[in-house]
């Protein structure tokens, strides 16, 4: 706790806040803990990476964060609303609107193109096809691809789909971006060129990313990385904390 | 547009699409994957088939029949028709069929459970998952079942000219064709929603989380 505080800034908004989240799976008569009481807290505008180990439990935390995963215990706050006092419609809501996902295997509709990709959500949300058409074409403008906007995503290279993924997460203004190791599928440069991308968006929109991630490249431009390890929080770190040391991932 | 009204803190509650919407991507979706879907279609089309000519040719025979030996007091060799079996036999590809659109959604379901699972992270709502996936298989019912009436109604004249001479083809009785037609594209459309019940259900419980499994 007493790493956290002093690697909190001061006087920020919270945009999320977990209270000691656990999470159990059970398998037959064993009960395995993936999170064993976590709590943290993120501000408005913050870049954060959890990084740690494979099994750690980032996923875990990441989706406990994102809404689409009960905790077995605890509570998470997003933007001062407890998750589990939601209905489903109002979950529907905050997924549409508050939280934009961005995902490792890029997950775009396959029978859709670019522009519907990332004129979806502001459909679901309620915003006329026409105005959701205009708004989709800028955002793809924004991430570079105003020239593919009518291919479908089998005929964009891995890189591009991400982007059109990022396009697609920030449609509806959210207030976080969650990405769950946005860069896993992707070569060194590309995977480098997403994440200046999302870098840039976080900066110019002020939009909260939280990434869970094993790529090291984040590093650099995180505000605060969260260590996680056998399902606690190691330590959190500030940018000009870090030491770049391959060897704490292994 | 039809605002949400009760709001939790800032929390509003989504909105319920037209259904003008689901038409619209179940469209889009069943256009791209039609290649997949035409062994299910062949199935619908040879059971609708097989429905139509059996009702058709059961009305006709006796009408030729009749005409045919007031016209030319011809004894004319009737087959024995075999009702019971018939029926038993329609049942029963009428059941394959139910079961092969029931499984083959299942599949696509299951298949695209990280297309379901993104969608929700979107937005959607269970209710227009469900709609989805119950107007894919309609659609696709509809199609199957018109192509199969067609041919069954085709089938069935064939076989008046097969059975009872060419000259049986002018004493067709088409007057009551139409409503056998509505009435098997009733059949058909009532049998393709049955059989899309339970994996459209299936696909609107899916969980979001389920756009984050790697694994197939
Ligand atoms: N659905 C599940 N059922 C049972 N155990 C699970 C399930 N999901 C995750 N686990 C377990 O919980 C632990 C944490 O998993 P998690 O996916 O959060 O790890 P991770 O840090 O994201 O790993 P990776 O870097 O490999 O993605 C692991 O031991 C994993 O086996
Ligand atoms: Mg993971």
């Amino acid at each position: 706790m007493t790493a956290q505080t002093t690697a909190a800034p001061q006087g920020r908004e919270e945009i999320v806040r977990t209270i000691n989240v656990v999470k159990e799976y059970r398998m037959g008569d064993q009960t395995l803990q993936a999170l064993k009481g976590v709590s943290v807290t993120i501000y408005r505008g913050e870049y954060i990476s959890i990084m740690g180990p494979s099994g750690s439990g980032k996923s875990t935390l990441f989706n406990a964060i994102g809404g689409l995963d009960k905790p077995s215990s605890g509570k998470v706050f997003i933007d001062e609303v407890d998750v589990a006092q939601l209905d489903a419609l109002e979950l529907a809501w905050l997924r549409c609107r508050k939280i934009g996902y961005i995902f490792q295997t890029f997950n775009l509709i396959p029978v859709m193109t670019a522009l519907e990709n990332v004129a979806l959500p502001m459909i679901f949300g309620g915003m006329l096809e026409a105005d959701a058409r205009d708004k989709a074409k800028a955002i793809l403008e924004r991430v570079e691809l105003g020239h593919r906007i009518d291919n479908k995503p089998s005929q964009l290279s891995g890189g591009q789909q991400q982007r059109v993924a990022i396009a697609r997460a920030f449609a509806n203004d959210p207030a976080i971006i969650l990405a769950d190791e946005p860069t896993g599928n992707l070569d060194l440069n590309t995977g480098k060129a997403i994440i200046g991308l999302l870098k840039e968006m976080n900066r110019e929109r002020g939009v909260t990313v939280i990434s869970a991630t094993h790529d090291l490249k984040m590093l650099d431009i995180s505000d605060r990385i969260f260590w996680i390890r056998d399902g606690a929080v190691e330590k959190i770190q500030r940018r000009d904390e870090v030491t770049i040391d391959a060897g704490q991932m292994h | 547009m039809n605002l949400p009204v009760k709001a939790v803190g800032q929390v509003q509650r989504q909105v319920q699409l037209p259904l003008s919407k689901a038409v619209e991507i179940a469209l889009k979706s069943m256009r791209v994957r039609l290649g997949r879907s035409i062994l299910t279609l062949i199935t619908i089309v040879m059971a609708m088939a097989f429905l139509t000519q059996v009702w058709l040719s059961n009305r006709f025979g006796p009408v030729i029949r009749t005409a045919l030996l007031a016209k030319a007091h011809l004894a004319v060799h009737e087959p024995v028709a075999d009702n019971g079996r018939l029926v038993w036999l329609i049942s029963l590809s009428l059941l394959v069929c139910l079961v092969g659109i029931s499984n083959a959604m299942l599949m696509s379901v299951m298949e695209r459970f990280r297309e379901i699972g993104t969608m929700k992270c979107l937005g959607a709502l269970d209710s227009f998952i469900l709609k989805l996936f119950l107007l894919e298989s309609i659609f696709l019912g509809v199609a199957g079942t018109v192509c199969g009436i067609v041919l069954g109604v085709a089938l069935a004249a064939a076989m008046m000219v097969v059975r009872y001479s060419t000259a049986a083809w002018s004493l067709i009785p088409w007057g009551g064709v139409p409503w056998v037609c509505l009435a098997a594209l009733g059949i058909g459309t009532a049998i393709t929603a049955a059989a899309a019940m339970y994996p459209a259900w299936k696909a609107a419980r899916m969980e979001p989380i389920a756009a984050m499994r790697v694994e197939v």
